[in-house]
Order: structure tokens, then sequence, then C-alpha cells
């Protein structure tokens, strides 16, 4: 079992590049630790900047250094960056287009015994929403390195979510196909896709290994880029395919699901199941009890997709 | 050198044509916030349309969007656009819309959303003293706008970081849309707020051109500590029926208003000139 978690990865890309570009910049709202920073802002002092438990202000303060040439990467939880401080995130970052990286740490339910106050089930709906704001949610600590060393190379506004523990790899050491803002086939069908982002990748692909065990070929895309999607492999998946299973850790309204959905029912109608998580606080627990008891697990999918290819042709 | 005073009457001019046309606009705020613009285009920030680009330039963000007309009067009379852009001010398609944005010539960032300047100023003070930049920062805020707690959040954080290289100014004309700032929320006790969380505080006539200098000459001088001005102003200054007036927070005039103003501040700069 990996026991590098995502935002570790997050910490050891920055520190790398940090060395060489003194404008990369970390800020923090008193979660230096719990965002894995804290050998970044022990390293490079000079490069770090603190602002207290002030989500608004660590976003303007962020928006300010960037539009005076620094790279501005603000890492606090999920919870509150993409909620609390959102008009800064809409109006300093996304509208005024600031090289602004919003890193949502210890996302979705990673917070699971924390209640509603610290889950972030609704991030994406509230992120993607602001127009000009991407949003990138990656799988593995072999992607989310990848995805980081990327959005490196440009100046734009992103918010991305990770979570707080270690997670399975979907990917291999020196095998991680990676194309900026394309989805990854994780594993190859026709019979129905299978879209997913963030932790729920890993459970994808070891569904499409047991269906494929009893004769169903699913098609599984990593769907790290959220926004911008990847309109073509979800075309692709829809014309390719007999059905779409998505699923994510956030609700079903406003996420990976819905924006599936509005894809495939304007291009090439096929149907489509979101699971998700529900319009509720959800049960108490650490992640996996939770991802348990909505069936958010490869045996969940694999109930679902049994299920589905019964009724389509 | 350039009567600032007659300059005052004749952007007042610029700005209610401006919004007699578009008929949109907030002439109260435009009109106590402006000689703060002047006194910091003409005497203080090294910024002009040639040095727009420049890392060094000093910045400044107008924090209380609204009062944009002042601003754009200030800027095209400082050569950043043409005056005729205005003419398409709020009209379709235009970039002069009615708050702040990075897209025109000499605007930093985009505002209007009051309560964000001071926070972003801060990261912008911070970046200087990262760098080891000697432009300074500055923003204005309005007073019915300090009950953003978000203001609070960026004074904090100025006073922690001693951004001495750092200017707030409150735009204290003592009304909002609602009626008078103490009315609607208090901010009588300034000078302690800001004092309590570091910074140096200093009052200004914010109408004379002479005591703002003199306020942001003290504020350059003053060390490990930001500085905030308390302008006091008059909102709607310059225009006899639109003085302290809390409805001409945004009212258009009429043709008759509109001409009777006109009138008042052109009598108004030809004094200023004497």
């Amino acid at each position: 079992m990996n026991k590098i978690s995502n935002r570790q990865v997050i910490n050891d890309v920055l520190m790398e590049n940090a060395k060489e570009d003194s404008d990369i910049t970390v800020l923090c709202s008193d979660s230096r630790g719990s965002a894995s920073l804290s050998s970044f802002a022990s390293s490079f002092p000079k490069q770090f900047v603190e602002t207290g438990i002030a989500e608004q202000n660590i976003i303007s303060i962020a928006a300010g250094l960037a539009s005076c040439g620094k790279k501005s990467y603000v890492a606090s939880p999920a919870c509150f960056l993409s909620t609390r401080s959102m008009e800064q995130a809409k109006v300093d970052v996304a509208y005024s287009n600031t090289n602004v990286k919003l890193i949502g740490i210890s996302g979705g339910v990673s917070y699971g015994a924390l209640g509603m106050t610290h889950h972030s089930a609704n991030d994406i709906a509230t992120m993607s929403s602001i127009p000009n704001m991407r949003v990138y949610i990656p799988s593995d600590r072999f992607q989310t390195r990848y995805l980081f060393e990327g959005l490196l190379k440009d100046n734009q506004p992103a918010y991305i979510r990770v979570g707080r523990n270690p997670v399975e790899d979907v990917y291999t050491e020196g095998n991680v196909p990676f194309e900026f803002d394309k989805a990854t086939v994780v594993h190859e069908g026709t019979d129905l896709a299978i879209i997913a982002c963030g932790e729920m990748v890993k459970p994808a692909k070891d569904a499409a290994e047991k269906l494929e065990e009893q004769g169903i070929k699913a098609r599984v895309l990593d769907m790290y880029c959220v926004k911008p999607i990847d309109k073509a492999a979800i075309e692709a998946a829809a014309k390719d395919t007999k059905a779409i299973i998505t699923i994510e850790e956030h609700t079903y309204i406003g996420g990976l699901g819905a924006m599936v959905s509005q894809i495939v029912s304007a291009t090439e109608p096929k149907k489509v199941i979101n699971m998700a998580l529900p319009d509720s606080p959800v049960v108490t627990g650490n992640s996996q009890e939770v991802f348990d008891y909505y069936e958010l697990n490869a045996n969940g999918i694999i109930k679902v997709a049994l299920e589905l290819m019964k009724h389509v042709k | 050198m350039e009567n600032l005073k007659a300059l005052s009457f004749e952007l007042r001019k610029d700005i209610i044509d401006m919004i007699y046309k578009a008929k949109t606009g907030h002439i109260g705020g435009d009109f106590s916030v402006l000689d703060i613009l002047i006194t910091l285009y003409y005497k203080h920030l090294n910024i002009s349309p040639e040095t727009a680009e420049d890392p060094n330039r000093d910045r400044f963000i107008l924090s209380k969007g609204h009062s944009v007309e002042a601003l754009y009067s200030v800027l095209a009379k400082k050569g950043f656009f043409p005056k005729s852009d205005l003419e398409t001010y709020s009209q379709f398609k235009s970039k002069y819309i009615g708050h702040p944005n990075n897209k025109i010539n000499g605007i930093e960032m985009n505002s209007g959303s009051l309560g964000h300047g001071l926070s972003v100023c801060v990261g912008m003070a911070l970046a200087a003293k990262m760098n080891g930049a000697t432009y300074r920062v500055y923003t204005v805020m309005g007073d019915g706008e300090l009950a953003e707690g978000s203001v609070w959040e960026g004074a904090m954080a100025g006073g922690h970081y001693k951004l001495d290289n750092l200017t707030a100014i409150v735009d204290r004309n003592r009304l909002q849309i609602s009626g008078t700032t103490e009315e609607v929320m208090t901010q009588d006790n300034l000078d302690e707020r800001f004092q309590s969380f570091g910074w140096n505080v200093i009052h200004a006539n914010g109408n004379n051109i002479d005591a703002l200098d003199e306020a942001f000459q003290i504020a350059k001088a003053t060390k490990e500590k930001p500085t905030v001005i308390i302008a006091d102003t008059t909102k709607g200054y310059g225009v006899s029926f639109i003085e302290n007036s809390a409805p001409w927070h945004h009212k258009i005039p009429s043709q008759e208003e509109y001409q009777k103003a006109i009138t008042e501040l052109e009598q108004r700069r030809l004094a200023a000139n004497e």
C-alpha cells in the first residue's frame, strides 16, 4: 500500500522547482502542517507567506503577489477555500486572471468524522461555476506530480483538490500516461464507460478488472481535468459504449456526473448513471467508511454496472 | 505647476458628463474621492502611460470600485487612454464598465466587490519586500466599505508584516446608500481600530490637495508600519445641491440638474484659476 499522499507530492514538486524559481510562493492559513508544506516553509522562508486563519485574506494576498509577478500556490482546507473565500477566488483570481493556484487540501470527505463544516462535497460545483477557473482532481501520487509540473508552466488560475490520506496507486512508476487537460484511459472497453475523478478512479479501475472477468468490458476514464473537461473523450465514450457510469467524491449536484450528463445528452445520448454522495450531511466515519456506506467503491460500481447492462442493448 | 484645484473642478465636469450621458454611475463618491486621486496621480504615484508595465511602478487599487468614473477621468487626463474613449462608458461592448477592470491601461486589478483591495495591496506590498523593490502600494476604501470583515483581515496582515510601503486611504464621507455611516454601522472609532492592528493613523481634509499631499509625505516617511489616512471628505463635493445628500450616492441628474451642476463647477473652476 502506497504511503505517500498527494499533498506530500505537491510539497516535493514545489520544493524541487522553488530552488530554481524564486517567484514560486506558497501561502498557508495556519495550514502548513495539514498541507504537508512545513518542509517548504522551513526550506524557503522567503518564498512562504503565512496569513493566519483568514481564507479571504489569503486569496486576495495571493492575487496581489501574483499581479507583481509571483507564482502563488495557496494551500488551505478545501472546505474553506472553495466556499468561504469563493468571492475572492471569483474576483481577485478568476476575474483579474492572476497566476494563483488554489490547492484545496483534505478535500471531499477526508475529514470524515469532523462533520459537514469540514467536508467539501460541493467544491466542484462552486469552483467550476466561476468563469475562468479551472478545476483539477488528481487520482494518485504519480498523476499529482505530472499535474503540478504542468501547472507550474502556466500562469492561469486553477483550483486543485487533493485528499488527506495516501491513496492506492492507479499508475505505476515510469508508466503514467498523462496529457494536460486530456482524460487518461485507465482501462479499455466498449460495453460501458466509467468516468471517475480523484479517489474514485482506483475503485473504477478495480471494478473494470472484475467486470472483465464476467465478460463486460468497461472503458475507465480518469477525468482529473474536471474543468476544462475532456469533452472529446466523453463524446467518444458515449459513441463507443452502451452506457456510462460516473463516480465522484462529491454530491450529484453540479459535479463531474452532472457535467458528463450534460455533454452526453447534447451529443451522443446514452443512459448515464451518476454515482455520488447524497444531498445531505454524510454519515460519520473515515473516508473509506463513508465511501462504503454509499457504495462508492468497486463493488458498488459492479452492482450498478450489472444492473445497467441488463437494460441496454 | 498645473492648478490642481482648478483641474479637480474640470474633472468633475467630465465625470458628471459621463454619468449624465450613460444614465448610470456614482456621483457622490466620485466627487468625494476625486481630490485623493488627483493628489496621488499628480504628486505621488510614479505611474504614467510610459511606465504602466514597469515592475517598479507604484501600485494603486481603487477598492471602492464604484467610484470608477473619477478614476477614468484622471487616467484619461494623464493620457492612459483618449478621453473620447469615455463616450463609450457603460455602453454595449465597452470595456469602460461601471467598476475598474484590468483590461484598461492603467488599472492593475479588477475591483467592485468591496473589501478586497486592502488584502490585494498587502500581497503587492509583500511582493515588493520579497523582491527588495522600492515601489509603494496605495488603496482607497470607502467608509461604508469598512463594514466588510475582510478589510480587517487585510489590516491585520498589513500590521503583522509591518508594511511601511503600504498606504490605505479611507474616503470618510460619512454617507452610504441607506443613510449616514453612523446610522448604518458605526465607523467613528477608526483611529483605535487601525492603531490596534499596528497602523499609523493620519487625518487629513480629503478635499484639500495640499493637506492630502502632506499626509502622503508623512506616510512615506513612516517606517515599520503601514499608514492609513482618514480623509475627511464631503460626499458630492463641488456641487452644492449634491453635497452631503445620501440619494446622490447614485442618483442620475435631470437635464436641469445637469446644467446647474455644470454651471456651478465651471464657476468654481474659474475661481480656482484666479
